[in-house]
């Protein structure tokens, strides 16, 4: 039962200005389950010791519980080894990784990169830094009226020159699930690889590397109900092998001189600096909880039903106009507009209804540009809500539109 | 009315109202009865920084004193101005740069905005201390 799932998040229970939180701004971050914040406290109770390198016994316990988020990580999105799994302090740090090292391994003057114009930012700034380092042109794939990928337009887009392409497995916006798999067979059968950004895809959908035959998929911890600053790249051994290291420092070489520096080999090798040994034993019960709640019949069917009644609801309201709609590829993520009353305000009176949503930009101006919005207001459901919660959300939203209007 | 009496005034306005909601209900109101700000105006030199929402501030000076008009293109934080703009209307300089802004913390304004809200609101003062700040010694 969804009491039992909501039991496991303390914050859930929370209360805000005397009424029940209603927290549906999933998207940018989850609530945390009691057995990850167990983990983070016991890790620094008990297992706080730099890794790798110290002999000491808690060096010893900090490395194991590290490594071990490693496998764990490694079977759950069912990569071929664990050296394919490098840790970072999250999906916009493994983007800027892969931009940079697979940038400087491969990427020259008027060489492109195609991105699509509904990325995050996180998955923008970081190839136009690259291709203004390298004088390399970034191309953009447009999506359809209806938000979801024109990929129709992908082969047009893919040149002799294209070195890569970069594509979120589900918008932060629009809350679509993209056909990945089919944008790497489109992109592979030109040669070029493809690295998905899965913040929001990881949270919503089963992901097997192997199966999508990505040759990065990058994601966050703390959008999974892990620790914050936890983050993992994957990457294709071939490329990782093939790129240089980003950062230096640290655990990242095997030997120092002023002569010559050599490197540590995968996945230290982007490791450098301290890493976050607190934060990433906690991906475990994370990723625990994650495949619970994908098991879960009762958990399935309420976000099915959340799905459906909040988009007819948003839908057939006259008001309201809805990005991303279309409802076999939606998660239950809405953004939205109320014609005539600004998102900002909507967001400021439902939060003192108790109802937190995301209001504004979203983090993907460039998409808001193609949407022609100055921003849009977002509900972005988790595992843990309610039909009830969302039927509650639908009222309130009446209610502040009215009070615009 | 003197600039004290039209503080007082506000803050006994907002006494009223117990729940956030009324107060925003309130400001709703006012940002719905403000002067229509003409489009040319809406430039880059009166919006001002640092509010999520635009915002447009411009003034006037009257036989020293200063009338400000302004616009949002969201509803609360037009009130907000709104409520900024009519209590500064009408004062001089000198009673501006030496007000505290006291009233907008004894109504509790600041407090219950969300904090890129509440950064809002201290540069609409920030820019009405600024305007009043000009040309003086």
């Amino acid at each position: 039962m969804l009491e039992e799932i909501r039991k496991q998040f303390p914050a859930l229970s929370a209360h805000v200005y005397g009424k029940p939180l209603v927290y549906l701004d999933n998207a940018a971050t989850a609530m945390r389950p009691q057995s990850v914040v167990d983990t983070w406290s016991q890790s620094v109770l008990t297992g706080n010791a730099n890794i790798h390198r110290a002999v000491h016994y808690l060096a010893g316990v900090a490395t194991e519980a590290y490594e071990g988020a490693r496998d764990g990580v490694q079977a759950f999105i069912n990569a071929s080894s664990r050296e394919e799994i490098v840790f970072t302090s999250g999906a916009t740090a493994a983007v800027n990784l892969v931009a940079f090292s697979f940038g400087e391994a491969f990427i020259g003057e008027g060489d492109e990169v195609i991105v699509s114009t509904a990325e995050h930012h996180s998955n923008i700034v970081p190839w136009q830094l690259l291709c203004e380092r390298k004088k390399a042109v970034l191309k953009v794939l447009d999506i359809r009226e209806n938000g979801t990928l024109a990929v129709e337009q992908l082969e047009k887009l893919l040149s002799q020159r294209t070195k890569i392409v970069a594509i979120s497995h589900i918008s932060n916006v629009l809350g679509l699930v993209n056909p990945v798999r089919e944008i790497a067979q489109i992109c592979h059968a030109h040669g070029v690889p493809v690295l998905v950004d899965g913040a929001q895809g990881i949270v919503h959908e089963p992901v097997d590397v192997q199966a999508l035959d990505c040759d990065f998929y990058v994601f966050s911890g703390h959008k999974l109900y892990a620790a914050t600053g936890t983050g993992v790249l994957y990457g294709k051994r071939k490329w990782l092998d093939a790129m240089p290291p980003y950062m230096g420092g640290g655990e990242m070489i095997k030997s120092v001189s002023f002569a010559q520096t050599t490197f540590a080999p995968l996945p230290e090798k982007f490791e450098a600096g301290t890493q976050n040994f607190n934060g990433a034993p906690t991906l475990v019960p994370a990723i625990r909880f994650a495949q619970e709640a994908r098991a879960n019949a009762a958990v399935q069917a309420e976000q099915a039903a959340i799905t459906e009644y909040v988009y007819t609801k948003l839908t057939e309201d006259e008001r309201v106009t809805l990005y991303g709609t279309s409802l076999k590829q939606k998660i239950p993520l809405f953004s939205f507009a109320v014609k005539g009353a600004h998102h900002e305000d909507l967001a400021l009176i439902m939060d003192k209804m108790g109802v937190a949503l995301r209001s504004g930009q979203m983090c993907a101006e460039p998409l808001m540009d193609r949407l022609g919005v100055t921003g849009l207001l977002r509900a972005s459901f988790g595992p843990y809500n309610t039909l009830q919660e969302a039927e509650y959300f639908i009222k309130c939203l009446d209610k502040a539109i009215n009070m615009l209007l | 009315m003197s600039l004290e009496e039209k503080k007082q005034q506000i803050v006994e306005d907002f006494s009223v109202y117990d729940e956030w909601l009324d107060k925003y209900e309130y400001l709703i109101e006012l940002g719905k009865g403000l002067e229509a700000f003409p489009e040319e105006k809406k430039t880059e030199e009166r919006l001002i920084k640092g509010c999520q929402s635009r915002v447009w501030l411009d003034s006037e000076e009257r036989d020293g004193r200063l009338y400000f008009t302004a616009d949002s293109d969201a509803i609360i934080t037009k009130g907000i101005i709104s409520l900024l703009i009519s209590v500064y209307s009408g004062s001089t300089k000198e009673e501006i740069v030496a007000d505290d802004f006291g009233f907008v913390a004894e109504i509790g304004l600041k407090d219950n905005l969300s904090p890129t809200r509440a950064n809002g609101l201290v540069s609409m003062i920030e820019r009405i201390k600024e305007i009043a700040g000009q040309g003086r010694q």
